[in-house]
């Protein structure tokens, strides 16, 4: 069974959306799909796709819809976890190439420890297949909330184990973390955790000014790689002996994982690919990327997208207009006219 | 993990690299920082300064310069020229000596330490019995006199150095036969003074501190005779006869004695206290003149009233009835009289006073009536009045040139017309390609014209912003109006002023039209004046206008300065730039940004709150654009009002802070003022700091942030904006949070200009989402190359930009580079610099480069210094890195945040607040000096130079600089490779052919 690529368009009542059973069903009904289990989704106002699936969500989907309220559904036996909470809008080149490697993906089993899908993921631990035991690869996801980053660096020393012995080094370690901080509510970094590196580029060398510079610029998508003041929670891996740097050739892990990595570092590439442009005082828009070239994967429009998913389970989607009654949402920007919102070249309203 | 690799090598792109980039530091303009000592050799022509940071440099005729670094960096206490040589000697605070060189290298003169030495007593001797307080060159050339702490004289030979111990002259053996009772009062002395007679080779002047006067004989190891100085002695001075001598003493006072063969312990023939007779300071220094006429000049150093003038830094000239204490701005360091050095002159005959004060040279004319000092082609003190900005115009129309010049001459009336005297050497160097102008704005309200095409850095007008505007400054307030009965007869001399009247006045950007005349300049308090070249004096009303930036934002209070009063009614102008439209900014925070279009006559301005146009040929108002953000309390109220103290006594924190910046800045390399800057650091202070450690916050960038809205960079485009058919007129302004605005504007043709207003609509907004400040904005034509200055085309110096191609928009922010289409804005093309590198762009600027190989290519980059100091070359419009050169130390902020580009891939930047260093990206466009010094005897001694010992300099200054890596502060040491010889880099010229 195939779905086929298609919109459905309708409206809801906005101060009235009702509950998420009929809301599913009504859906099922509106795709004509009564029997199939899939997965809802929608895109909220960051442009990262969250799952629909109880009726608080649902309520936050519909009073965040400004003024479309754009779903997808996903039969859920081929449901791609891994898309949910990512920024999937403004980063398609990342999920795209998740959708548009299906070979990499059919082999990748899905490990689902809970419901990832029902949480926006605000840190996560990567690459622990490539990196010492001893050290951390941590991601924060500014994007999409308000807290802050919330943490300080300063100046210190380490030990190094060098050629010639040990040798004291100077370093760049976490100072502080701000009490409700993302960097604190990850537990995912503590004071005195050495930053060995900042997406990727190795901080040795450089100054606390420097290093500072470095976050703050990848600060909506900050990778650092730490040592762990800590040494005790590291993850243990049972097909590494000792915490030697370098690529396992016996790795627990899907040998996917590389790709992983340059997937975030593409992502984090197209991180900022964000700019806004208001033309003639009408409404903000995102600066799309130029020239379609076949290098540039973003330019593909979305129905292509769509003819693409339906290989990955993606279902049509849906976009909603609401009837927005009276005084119950005010909204600082008119309802988007359907046919000017250009889908050819993948725009984005963000407001 | 394919984009941290380096991009691939393309050979021919390599190669085209190496014939267009090559960095060069190359002459550095403008008075030495911290001077400490004064030579000149009347031989070369040639004087030499040496600095507390252990630099020493040599100036001739306009163009001859040479310079050095001791590599101890200690302060150069003495400079003495070794008769007839092209050699000197120089003495550190360390007490070592140091023998420099100058010798010809492929044609031209090259200045090189050849050796040092440190004198050594026995072992066991107290320091000071080696402590060097004298030295005298000996005319033989063939040995140094050293005068020291104990009394002793030793004798060294040069240019080996060794000391001769059998002809050290002890201080008992000077002591002999003088009366028991005055020696007895007058033990272990110190040499203070030591000079060699004028006519007798075989006879010097030996002076001790406290007074004794001995005359050697060199022959016979003996005093011939004794003079019994009852008062400290400072200083001797030979008359040109060898019959008299004169001592200048502590107490102020100089006394003449005589010199015959039968008096061996004469008494003075006079005794003068010039100032008294209340208590004076001490004489330091003193010339006796004979002329002609008879009549004497006597020149001397200090011996002012302590109780009154005590305070006052003064050289006096005394000439029968004439008598003139020159008053300088600043603590004399040295000074020295241009004479006759003719031996076979009857008199000395001066022609020149030079005196090294401590922040200016400044040079008396002696042979023209009434003294008027000589304005200098070189050493000028470019710190005057604080510099507060600049700007760079390359190749200035020659009308232009000639205007400027003229209107400058008339400003320099005063001066004497003398040429300049020190006139030693010859510049060799091609003459320069172009004419460039060099514009400073200063605290006081100047700004000052500098020709800055050649070596010397030469300054050809000044412009005064200050009389459109009323300060508390007293007009009366001359402190050269000193009538004819005054005494001591004081005059000021010197341009040195660092205190501004009011700090309003300050000039924060600079704008000039080099084709049209048109000159916009903006300062502190919000002011922007623009302003047209006038060629005769002119009086006129200074039009008005408000541009209120906040617009109807409301319950907002400016707590920052006020803005201005200007003067009613009209006010004359010297003939030069003349304002003729005051454009004041409410609230009336600093002009961040200025550009003018003067085919269109729009001037754009922007401050923390907005920005605005102004039509100058309407006098109007065009539009104004509030950028601040509404939470932005801290921009609005002006960042001076938190410190509260400073709008209760704005001036004198100003002069705090800048006596505090003149002292803790330092030149490049001088480690050892960093030392004595740290020692003079509170220790508790230091202990402060250990206890906070210094930690730094890691925030995303947020629209809430405060001076979001601060107007970074302002640009005029013609370009394609609303549609790809029709191409308009448009502002272009970039803010600190990382926005950009767009304003369409239609200006009227040139015949309705005057009838239609010129009108503005917004066409664009883009935000940036890493929220940098934009620090440029620049839009590329449909080949790809910047859009020319107005009236560029007009003058047919360059192409019409090509309108048939898509035009780009090029976004430099702090962290990235971005380029956009136009019209409809999508983005091309990018290169992050801080997320990879962890630098941020400080300076962008388009610079052309020529090849060196072939005339027929040139390219456009952009020329980048970032915050580390680094200059990066990137290119255009593909964004991609060419070259990476290191600068500026990176902890020299002022150095950073005061460096120009030129458009030809040149730059400048303060390494103290007098010194420019000049620097070149371009193999085509280099200023450096190269000149020659002949010295007829020596130069055949020294004219077989191999190769290879011009490869065993070249080796040395990459072992310096390799050692410099090891110590850590590569940095420094890289400079100091550099600047100790700047002429590494025609080594370099000369090996690769």
């Amino acid at each position: 069974y195939c779905f086929g690529a298609e919109f459905r368009r309708f409206s809801l009542e906005r101060s009235k959306p009702g509950k998420f059973e009929e809301f599913y069903g009504l859906l099922q009904h509106v795709h004509k799909i009564p029997n199939v289990d899939v997965l809802v989704g929608y895109t909220d106002i960051h442009g990262d796709l969250l799952p629909i699936n109880n009726d608080d969500n649902y309520h936050k989907a519909v009073s965040t819809a400004n003024p479309l309220l754009r779903i997808f559904i996903q039969r859920k036996e081929d449901a791609d976890y891994s898309a949910f909470g990512t920024d999937t809008m403004t980063r398609k080149k990342n999920v795209l190439s998740n959708v548009l490697r299906p070979d990499n993906h059919k082999k990748k089993p899905h490990i689902v420890i809970s419901m990832p899908q029902d949480f926006r993921p605000v840190s996560s631990i990567i690459d622990v297949d490539i990196l010492p035991e001893t050290h951390r690869r941590v991601r924060l996801y500014k994007y999409g909330t308000d807290k802050p980053l919330g943490f300080y660096i300063r100046d210190g020393s380490s030990v190094r184990v060098t050629p010639h012995g040990l040798e004291k080094v100077p370093g760049i370690f976490i100072s502080r973390l701000v009490p409700g901080g993302l960097a604190q509510s990850t537990g995912l970094l503590a004071v005195n955790d050495e930053v060995l590196e900042v997406n990727g580029i190795e901080v040795s060398g450089k100054s606390l000014d420097q290093v500072t510079d470095m976050m703050i610029a990848n600060s909506r998508n900050l990778i650092i790689t730490v040592r762990p003041a800590n040494q005790r929670n590291n993850v243990v891996r049972n097909s590494r002996t000792s915490g030697s740097s370098g690529q396992s050739t016996e790795s627990s892990l899907p040998s996917s994982t590389p790709n992983i990595l340059a997937n975030f570092l593409q992502g984090e590439e197209e991180s900022d690919e964000e700019d806004i442009v208001i033309e003639d005082s009408g409404e903000p828009q995102q600066i799309p990327k130029a020239a379609p070239t076949n290098e540039s994967i973003e330019s593909l429009t979305q129905i292509e997208l769509l003819h693409e998913s339906t290989q990955n389970g993606f279902l049509p989607s849906s976009e909603m207009n609401l009837n927005h009654s009276a005084g119950s949402i005010s909204m600082e920007y008119e309802v988007q006219d359907p046919d000017h919102k250009s889908l050819e070249d993948g725009t984005i309203i963000t407001l | 993990m394919r984009r941290f690799l380096r991009p691939g090598h393309d050979p021919v792109r390599e190669r085209l690299k190496r014939d267009l980039f090559q960095f060069n530091k190359t002459v550095e303009h403008g008075f030495p920082h911290q001077p400490s000592a004064l030579g000149y050799s009347p031989f070369l022509h040639l004087m030499a300064i040496g600095t507390r940071s252990g630099a020493i440099k040599l100036y001739g005729a306009p163009g001859v310069e040479f310079m050095g670094l001791h590599e101890e960096n200690n302060t150069v206490m003495q400079i003495h020229f070794i008769p007839d040589q092209c050699q000197l000697v120089t003495l550190l605070d360390d007490n070592s000596l140091h023998l420099w060189s100058l010798k010809q290298h492929s044609g031209a003169s090259e200045l090189r330490e050849e050796h040092r030495f440190t004198l050594k007593g026995p072992p066991g001797s107290p320091p000071s019995a080696t402590q060097i307080t004298a030295v005298l060159p000996h005319s033989s050339r063939e040995v140094l006199y050293l005068g020291t702490e104990s009394g002793n004289i030793f004798v060294v030979e040069i240019p080996s150095f060794r000391v001769l111990e059998d002809r050290t002259i002890t201080s008992e053996a000077a002591l002999q036969r003088v009366p028991e009772d005055y020696c007895n009062r007058r033990s272990c002395e110190l040499v203070e003074a030591l000079r060699e007679h004028p006519k007798n080779p075989d006879q010097i002047l030996i002076g001790y501190s406290r007074g004794l006067i001995v005359l050697w004989d060199l022959q016979n190891n003996k005093v011939t005779h004794h003079f019994l100085g009852s008062q400290q002695l400072e200083n001797l001075y030979w008359q040109r006869d060898g019959s008299k001598f004169i001592s200048c003493h502590y107490d102020g006072s100089y006394t003449q004695w005589p010199v015959s063969s039968d008096n061996r312990q004469p008494e003075p023939l006079e005794n003068v206290v010039p100032y008294g007779p209340f208590p004076c300071k001490a004489i330091s220094k003193i010339y006796w003149q004979t002329t002609k006429n008879g009549l004497p000049y006597i020149i001397f150093q200090g011996g002012m009233p302590r109780a009154s003038y005590g305070d006052r830094h003064s050289i006096s000239v005394v000439h029968g009835s004439q008598q003139t204490a020159f008053d300088f701005t600043s603590r004399v360091i040295d000074f020295f009289i241009i004479f006759s050095s003719e031996p076979t002159a009857e008199f000395d005959d001066p022609s020149a006073m030079v005196v090294l004060a401590e922040e200016e040279l400044v040079v008396i004319d002696l042979k023209s009536a009434g003294w008027p000092a000589v304005h200098p082609p070189y050493l000028a003190s470019l710190h005057c009045s604080a510099i507060t900005c600049s700007h760079h115009v390359s190749n200035i129309p020659l009308k232009l040139w000639e205007r400027i010049i003229s209107a400058g001459s008339k400003q320099n009336v005063h001066y004497s017309n003398m040429p300049w005297p020190i006139d030693g050497g010859t510049n060799i160097a091609p003459d320069p390609p172009q004419r460039d102008l060099l514009l400073t704005g200063h605290e006081d309200g100047t700004v000052r014209f500098w020709d800055a095409s050649g070596v010397c850095l030469h300054l050809l007008y000044k412009l005064s912003t200050v009389r459109v505007f009323l300060t508390d400054a007293d007009p009366n307030d001359n402190m050269n109006t000193l009538g004819e009965d005054e005494w001591p007869p004081l005059r000021k001399v010197g341009t040195f002023d660092p205190y501004s009247d009011d700090p309003r006045l300050g000039i924060q950007k600079i704008y000039l039209c080099k084709y049209s005349g048109y000159l916009a300049v903006a300062g502190t308090a919000g002011q922007v004046l623009v302003m047209e070249l006038n060629d005769e004096d002119a009086e006129h009303v200074v039009d008005h206008a408000e541009a209120d930036l906040l617009q109807d934002q409301e319950g907002y209070r400016w707590k920052g300065h006020e803005k201005l009063k200007t003067r009613d009614g009209p006010v004359r102008f010297e003939a030069g730039f003349q304002p003729f439209v005051l454009v004041q900014c409410q609230p009336p925070a600093v002009v961040t940004s200025l550009a003018l279009h003067s085919e269109w006559k729009l001037v754009a301005f922007g401050t923390s709150h907005g920005f605005g146009l102004f039509d100058h040929q309407q006098k109007r108002l065009v539009f104004v654009k509030c950028t601040l953000h509404p939470s932005d309390q801290l921009a609005l109220e002006g960042p001076l009002s938190r410190v509260k103290s400073l709008k209760k006594s704005l001036r004198q924190s100003f002069r705090r802070i800048r006596r505090s910046r003149v002292s803790s800045r330092k030149r490049r390399g001088g480690g050892g003022n960093v030392q004595e800057a740290n020692a003079k650091f509170d220790p508790d202070a230091l202990q402060e700091m250990e206890l906070a450690p210094v930690q730094r916050k890691i925030e995303a960038r947020s629209a809430e942030d405060s001076f979001t809205g601060f107007v970074r960079t302002l640009y005029f485009a013609d370009t394609f904006l609303r549609d790809s058919s029709r191409h308009c007129p448009s502002l272009w302004a970039g803010t600190n949070g990382g926005t950009v605005y767009a304003f369409c504007l239609r200006v009227p043709p040139a015949e309705r200009r005057m009838d239609e207003p010129v009108r503005a609509e917004q066409a664009k907004e883009i935000q940036l989402m890493h929220r940098a400040p934009v620090v440029g904005i620049l839009v590329l034509d449909g080949r790809s190359t910047p859009l020319p200055e107005p009236l560029e085309v007009a003058h047919d110096l360059s192409k019409s930009p090509d309108m048939q191609g898509s035009h780009q928009l090029l976004v430099v922010s702090e962290e990235q580079f971005k380029v956009f289409t136009l019209p409809k804005v999508s983005s091309k093309l990018k290169l992050k610099l801080t997320a990879l590198e962890g630098c941020r762009v400080r300076k962008v600027t388009v610079a052309n480069f020529g090849s060196c190989k072939t005339d027929d290519y040139s390219e456009n980059d952009l020329a980048v210094l970032t915050n580390l100091g680094d200059i990066q070359i990137i290119s255009l419009p593909f964004l991609k890195l060419q070259i990476r050169y290191p600068c500026i130390r990176k902890e020299d902020v002022s150095g950073i945040a005061s460096c120009v580009f030129t458009k030809y891939g040149q730059g400048f930047y303060l390494i103290s607040p007098s010194e420019f260093e000049r620097f070149s990206l371009s193999t085509k466009w280099l200023v450096e000096p190269r000149c020659v010094v002949d010295i007829p005897e020596v130069s055949s001694n020294n004219h077989v130079h191999t190769r290879s010992g011009v490869e065993n300099a070249y080796r040395d200054l990459l072992l310096s600089c390799k050692r410099g890596k090891q110590g850590g502060t590569c940095g420094e040491h890289c400079d100091r490779a550099v600047a100790s010889s700047k002429v590494g880099c025609m080594w370099q010229n000369y090996l690769g052919g």
